[in-house]
């Protein structure tokens, strides 16, 4: 028990420091270092409640996949060198009110959410499957997504389906001038087309017409 | 004290099996040269040793005599980091691969979520070495070898799952006892081609070695790297392909169950056929690296995304559909 709750404030403070270093580092590809740390902390809270599969689900999609597309993005706008100007300067001032109130908004949201756990326990159960020992993690996850919650699980993957569609529509753009290479065209090349032997009579030259 | 003594066994366990891992991985080092020699006709690495056996230890002890140099304008910090974390992952993947029955360091229930979880971290060695660096050619080498992982991950996930619809669970060990009556690489062989093509992606050996591709990027990510620091990214290199066949052969081989289930050869230690197994499979790799010339990165990116993908996706639908339609679906 004392190992378990050892383990539980280390991977907590963890993921609390790295929060907070995550806006607070002046290079933003530390700051997505310090992102990464914070997931892979998160992610060993959740095993350590028992909730293995959520847990390297969490790896893998966060950490293995969006991360390294937050990490592509901000190494290639090579914004590291655009130091943090965002408390010194005048326009930037403006953002701070909305900043103030998004968190007050999650404040009172987490105030509402522990309460209901800490003053009406019968709540919170209502609302909680409970899971059994018998069966494993990925197995009871599995029951009750394509079961209980179908509908809403496929609703959720055509919401996903539309934003990548969209997100694909909306950046694709076909530029002008920009040459290709065709694979069929490549590997279905002979000799008799690429090579042309030519009589150039002398002092005229020949005119080659691609 | 009783602490303490949980604490030394595990110790002794976890060396038991990292020790051969880390001499293995010489090893391999030294059978990769040797066979890409051999399909050249020429002799490779013969001279450390009987037939050349202790070149990597050679090797070795050259690296670690060699002066660390860090560039001047490097990120210090992350630019030692990244070979540590390189290293790390590619050995703590191996608590999970089991080399019999009960013979595995954690037998955890989502072992193979875990190795696909290890394995896409290690996309991060290589993406903090290139950046730290702070110079054009590892920058480079970097962005095309994360580009490259994260796509072949996605066709390695998807024959992933067609391997779980027949299992019907995400342990290890699960994986090989369902395959006692057939290896999964009698119905899934298209699967397994894939699988062992992306794998050579993921682990950016040739012919995909566009990360490290000398003609163009001098050594990609491990450019400014010297000394000891780049031995570590060699041998994690070298560990994950090791991984990568383990994981080959635990998916598809029946790891280390023997292939005929008859009198003299189920007195074979199971860990005996898992090792030959890799070692198959290893040597498969190096036949790859030796006969097939380099691919260019668009054709790398439209053979993750345009082939194996929609390939791997039918194949889940199919496989689903037959094990549906015969009722094999696995039971809890």
């Amino acid at each position: 028990m004392i190992a378990h709750a050892i383990f539980f404030y280390v991977f907590s403070i963890i993921a609390i420091i790295s929060a907070i270093m995550v806006t607070a580092s002046k290079n933003t590809v530390h700051s997505v270092f310090f992102l990464i740390l914070d997931f892979i902390s998160i992610s060993c809270l959740f095993i350590m409640i028992g909730a293995e599969f959520l847990g390297m689900i969490m790896l893998i999609v966060y950490v293995g996949a969006v991360a390294v597309l937050f990490l592509f993005v901000v190494m290639m706008l090579n914004v590291a060198q655009q130091k943090n100007q965002w408390f010194n300067s005048e326009e930037s001032s403006g953002h701070i009110p909305i900043g103030l109130i998004i968190s007050t908004i999650i404040f009172f949201e987490l105030i509402i959410v522990v309460g209901g756990w800490k003053y009406k326990p019968e709540l919170s159960e209502l609302s909680t499957t409970q899971a059994s020992n018998e069966i494993s993690n990925t197995h009871s996850l599995g029951q009750v997504l394509y079961t209980d919650y179908i509908h809403v699980f496929q609703i959720s993957g055509m919401i996903l389906l539309i934003a990548m569609i969209g997100a694909i529509v909306l950046t694709f753009r076909q530029r002008a001038g920009v040459k290709t290479q065709s694979y069929l065209k490549q590997i279905s090349r002979e000799r008799s087309e690429g090579v042309e032997v030519l009589d150039v009579p002398s002092n005229k030259g020949v005119k080659i017409d691609d | 004290m009783e602490y303490f003594n949980i604490i030394f066994e595990e110790v002794y366990k976890i060396l038991f099996l990292l020790v051969p891992v880390l001499v293995s991985v010489a090893m391999i080092v030294w059978l990769d040269r040797r066979v890409w020699a051999f399909v050249q006709k020429r002799q490779g690495p013969n001279v450390v040793g009987p037939f050349g056996l202790l070149q990597s230890l050679a090797d070795a002890l050259k690296y670690i005599f060699k002066e660390i140099i860090i560039p001047a304008s490097a990120n210090k910090i992350i630019f030692i980091l990244a070979p540590i974390i390189t290293m790390t992952l590619a050995l703590i993947a191996w608590a999970v691969i089991p080399f019999g029955e009960d013979q595995v360091l954690a037998n955890i229930n989502v072992g193979i979520l875990y190795i696909f979880a290890v394995s896409s971290l290690g996309v991060y060695g290589i993406i903090m070495g290139g950046w730290a660096s702070n110079s054009k050619y590892p920058f480079l080498g970097a962005i095309r070898s994360a580009a490259q992982m994260v796509s072949y991950e996605v066709s390695i996930g998807i024959i992933i799952i067609n391997v779980l619809l027949c299992v019907g669970s995400l342990n290890l060990s699960d994986i090989v006892m369902a395959q006692q009556n057939m290896w999964f690489i009698i119905p899934l062989f298209p699967m397994f081609i894939i699988f062992f093509i992306s794998a050579l992606a993921e682990t950016n050996r040739p012919p995909f070695d566009l990360p490290e591709a000398e003609a163009e990027l001098v050594a990609g990510y491990q450019t400014e790297y010297s000394g000891m620091m780049y031995a570590m990214f060699w041998l994690g290199e070298y560990a994950n392909i090791l991984l990568m066949c383990a994981l080959g052969s635990i998916l598809f081989l029946g790891g280390w169950l023997s292939p005929i289930d008859l009198y003299p050869f189920n007195l074979i230690p199971g860990a005996f056929w898992l090792i030959f197994k890799i070692l198959f499979l290893f040597i498969l790799f190096a036949l790859v690296k030796a006969v097939v010339p380099r691919y260019r990165y668009d054709q790398l990116m439209r053979l993750g995304w345009k082939i194996f993908l929609p390939l791997s996706l039918t194949y889940v639908i199919l496989t689903a559909s037959y094990l549906f339609y015969f009722n094999l679906l696995p039971k809890i």
